[in-house]
C-alpha cells in the first residue's frame, strides 16, 4: 500500500475517535428531544458541568471556595482528602441526577404544555446559569482531569501498522491515541447498554412509549415527570461521559461548552429523533473534518474544521432535510 | 356475566365545559361490577368526554366521580391506571415505533414494581419480573389470535389489528374497568364479529367490567347489558338495550340525525 493512502485511512480514524464525542453530545440531545421535544441547549453545558464536578470531587476541592474566602476572609480551596476515580464517578452521577430532579422540579413542572420555542428559551437560560454556577462552585482554571484512561500514542499499533507501507515508502506506522480508542470503546459500551436498557426494561419500554405519545403513555399507568427526571439523568450520564473523555483529552475548562454547537450540525445530519443518526451523523462530521482539513487546508487555508462541520450539515439540510434516519416528511394537505 | 347490581362505578352530576361549550351537562349514571355498560349518541354528544372523565383526561368543572365505594378526589390520568381502569382511544393512540409486543407489554407497566436501580443491573429481581410478565402478554396475545404479528411495529399494521393491538394493550394491565372508544369503528362485518367476541370473552372469563362506546347499533343491542344514551351533553336514555330501543326521547334523536 502506499504511503498516501495510509495516511489518509490513519486521518479517517482519528477522525472517527474524534467523531465519537460529537456523537455522545447529539445523544444526549437526542434522547432529550424525543422524549419531551425540548431541544436542550444546555446539553454541552451539563458535560462541562458533569465534568467540573468529577475532577473537584476527585481532588478535594472545595466547592464555592472563591465565595467563601471572599465572605469570611478565609484561604480554604482543598480538603485533605482525594477520592478514586470510581468513586468520584459514582458521585458525580448522583449528582446529574440531583440535578435532573431540580431542573423537573423548579423548570419543566412549570412549562408543561409550553410552545417548543418557549422551552428552548429555558434551556438557552440553562445553560448560562450552569456555566456561571459551574464557575462559581469549581473556579474558572483549567483543570487537568486524570481519571485513569491510559493515554498517548499506541506503540503497538504503530508496528503493527508500520509493515504495511510498500517497500521504500517512507511510513513510521499509523498514529491512534489511545485515549480516542477507549473513548470509543467506552461510547460503545454506553450505546449497547441503553439499547438494551430502552428494549428489555420496564423504564426503557415508558420512555419510548412516552416519545411516541403522552396520553397513551398516561393511559397505561406512566408518570410523565418521572419519565422527564429519568430522561434528564440519562442524558446527565451521557453528558458526563462526555465531559470526561473531552476534558481527559484537552483539560476540563469552559470551551468545552462549546462542544454543543459542533452538535448541532451532526443532528442536522442525522436527524434530531434517530439515535443511529446521531451515532452515525457524528462519525461522519468527525472523520469528513478531518478529511477535508487534510487534502483542502495546504490549498484553501487551515483552520477548515472550524466551518466545515456547519457547511456539510448545510448542504445535507438542503437535500434531505429529515436527516439521515429521520422519516420522510410528508407534508399534509 | 356475574352482574351482581354492586357498583363499580357510580357517576353523579358530572358537568364539563370546555369554555362556552357545555360538553356534558349534568350526567349521572353508575356501572355495576361485571356488566358491558354501553355508551351510545350522535356524534358530538359528549361520550368521548365522558371516558376522558372516568380515566381523568379531563377534569369536570363539576359533580363526583365514585370508584369502588370511595369518592375519587383530584386524579391524574396516570394515577388511575394504576386504580385498575385501562382503556382504548377512538383514534388509536399506539406507540407507533413499537412491535405489538412491546406495545402490549406497555400495558403491563403498573404490574412491574422493580426499581430502577434493579433494572439498570438486570438483576435482583428486574429480569424475573420481566419474564413473568411477558408470560401475561403472551396469553393476550394468543387470546386475540395475533402471535403472527408480534414483531412488527404497529404503524405498519393495518387498521383493523392495529384496534386489536390497542384492546391488547388495555387487556394486558387486566384492569377491574376497561374503558373502550368505539372498539369496532371503521371495521367490516367479520372484524366486528371478532371484536364483539373477544369483548364478550374478556367480560365472561375475567369477570372484567367494561364501559364502551359504539355507534353500531347491532352490537350494542347485542353485547351490552345496560345503555346510556347521550345527546347534545345530556342523558335521554338508561337503561335495558330493550328499554332504551322503545324510548321514544332516543328514537327522536336518532332521526334526528341523518346519518344514523
Ligand atoms: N378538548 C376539548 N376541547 C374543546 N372542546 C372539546 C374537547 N373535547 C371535546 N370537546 C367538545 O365537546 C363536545 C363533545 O365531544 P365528544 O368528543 O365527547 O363527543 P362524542 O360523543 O365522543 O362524539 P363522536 O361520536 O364524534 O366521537 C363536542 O362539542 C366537542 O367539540
Ligand atoms: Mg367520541
Amino acid at each position: 500500500m502506499s504511503a498516501d493512502f495510509l495516511y489518509t485511512i490513519e486521518v479517517i480514524l482519528n477522525g472517527l475517535m474524534a467523531g465519537v464525542l460529537y456523537s455522545l453530545v447529539a445523544l444526549g440531545f437526542v434522547l432529550i428531544f424525543k422524549a419531551s421535544g425540548i431541544f436542550n441547549y444546555a446539553q454541552g453545558v451539563m458535560a462541562l458541568f458533569a465534568a467540573l464536578t468529577l475532577v473537584g470531587l476527585q481532588e478535594g476541592r472545595v466547592p464555592f471556595a472563591h465565595l467563601i474566602n471572599a465572605v469570611f476572609g478565609t484561604k480554604v480551596h482543598h480538603f485533605d482528602w482525594t477520592l478514586p476515580a470510581i468513586a468520584a464517578i459514582i458521585f458525580t452521577i448522583l449528582v446529574m441526577v440531583l440535578f435532573a430532579v431540580l431542573v423537573e422540579k423548579l423548570i419543566l413542572k412549570h412549562l408543561v404544555n409550553q410552545e417548543p420555542i418557549i422551552l428552548f428559551m429555558a434551556t438557552i437560560g440553562l445553560a448560562y446559569f450552569m456555566e456561571g454556577f459551574g464557575d462559581l462552585m469549581w473556579g474558572s482554571d483549567v483543570k487537568t482531569l486524570n481519571v485513569g484512561i491510559p493515554q498517548g500514542g499506541s506503540l503497538w499499533f504503530e508496528d503493527f501498522t508500520i509493515g504495511w507501507a510498500a517497500e521504500g515508502e517512507k511510513f513510521y506506522g499509523m498514529y491512534v491515541d489511545l485515549l480516542d480508542v477507549w473513548a470509543a470503546i467506552i461510547a460503545i459500551s454506553l450505546v449497547l447498554f441503553l439499547t438494551v436498557f430502552s428494549q428489555y426494561t420496564k423504564s426503557g419500554r415508558a420512555l419510548r412509549a412516552v416519545a411516541d405519545d403522552h396520553q397513551a403513555a398516561l393511559s397505561v399507568g406512566i408518570s410523565l415527570r418521572v419519565i422527564w427526571v429519568l430522561v434528564w439523568s440519562i442524558s446527565g450520564f451521557v453528558a458526563l461521559v462526555a465531559g470526561m473523555m473531552w476534558g481527559a483529552k484537552s483539560g476540563v475548562q469552559f470551551s468545552l461548552s462549546l462542544i454543543a454547537l459542533k452538535a448541532l450540525p451532526v443532528l442536522m445530519l442525522g436527524g434530531f429523533t434517530s439515535i443511529p443518526g446521531a451515532i452515525v451523523g457524528g462519525l461522519i462530521i468527525g472523520a469528513g473534518e478531518k478529511l477535508f482539513e487534510f487534502f483542502m487546508a495546504p490549498i484553501i487555508g487551515g483552520a477548515t474544521e472550524n466551518w466545515f462541520a456547519y457547511v456539510l450539515a448545510l448542504l445535507f439540510l438542503v437535500f434531505r432535510p429529515q436527516g439521515l434516519f429521520g422519516e420522510k416528511i410528508i407534508e399534509r394537505v | 356475566m356475574n352482574v351482581d347490581n354492586t357498583k363499580m362505578m357510580d357517576i353523579k352530576n358530572i358537568v364539563l365545559r370546555f369554555g362556552g361549550v357545555v360538553a356534558i351537562q349534568n350526567i349521572s349514571f353508575d356501572i355495576f361490577k361485571g356488566e358491558i355498560r354501553a355508551i351510545i349518541g350522535p356524534n358530538g354528544a359528549g361520550k368521548s368526554s365522558m371516558l376522558n372523565v372516568i380515566n381523568g383526561f379531563y377534569h369536570p368543572q363539576e359533580g363526583e366521580v365514585w370508584f369502588r365505594g370511595k369518592k375519587r378526589g383530584s386524579m391524574k390520568p396516570y394515577q388511575i391506571a394504576h386504580q385498575g381502569i385501562a382503556r382504548t382511544f377512538q383514534n388509536i393512540a399506539l406507540f407507533k415505533g413499537m412491535s405489538a409486543l412491546d406495545n402490549i407489554m406497555t400495558g403491563r407497566f403498573t404490574h412491574m414494581k422493580k426499581s430502577i436501580f434493579s433494572q439498570i443491573i438486570w438483576a435482583g429481581g428486574a429480569s424475573k419480573e420481566e419474564y413473568e410478565n411477558r408470560e401475561v402478554v403472551e396469553k393476550v396475545i394468543d387470546f386475540l389470535e395475533i402471535q403472527h404479528i408480534r414483531k412488527t411495529p404497529v404503524g405498519a399494521l393495518p387498521y383493523g389489528l392495529q384496534k386489536r393491538v390497542e384492546l391488547g394493550r388495555a387487556l394486558a394491565a387486566q384492569p377491574e374497568l376497561l374503558l373502550l372508544d368505539e372498539p369496532m369503528a371503521g371495521m367490516n362485518v367479520e372484524e366486528k364479529e371478532d371484536m364483539s367476541r373477544y369483548i364478550l370473552d374478556v367480560n365472561n372469563e375475567f369477570g372484567t367490567t367494561v364501559a364502551l362506546i359504539e355507534h353500531d347499533m347491532g352490537v350494542v343491542m347485542d353485547i351490552s347489558d345496560r345503555v346510556v344514551v347521550m345527546d347534545y351533553g345530556k342523558k335521554i336514555g338508561d337503561g335495558t338495550p330493550d328499554e332504551v330501543r322503545n324510548n321514544q326521547a332516543v328514537i327522536d334523536a336518532y332521526l334526528g340525525v341523518s346519518e344514523h
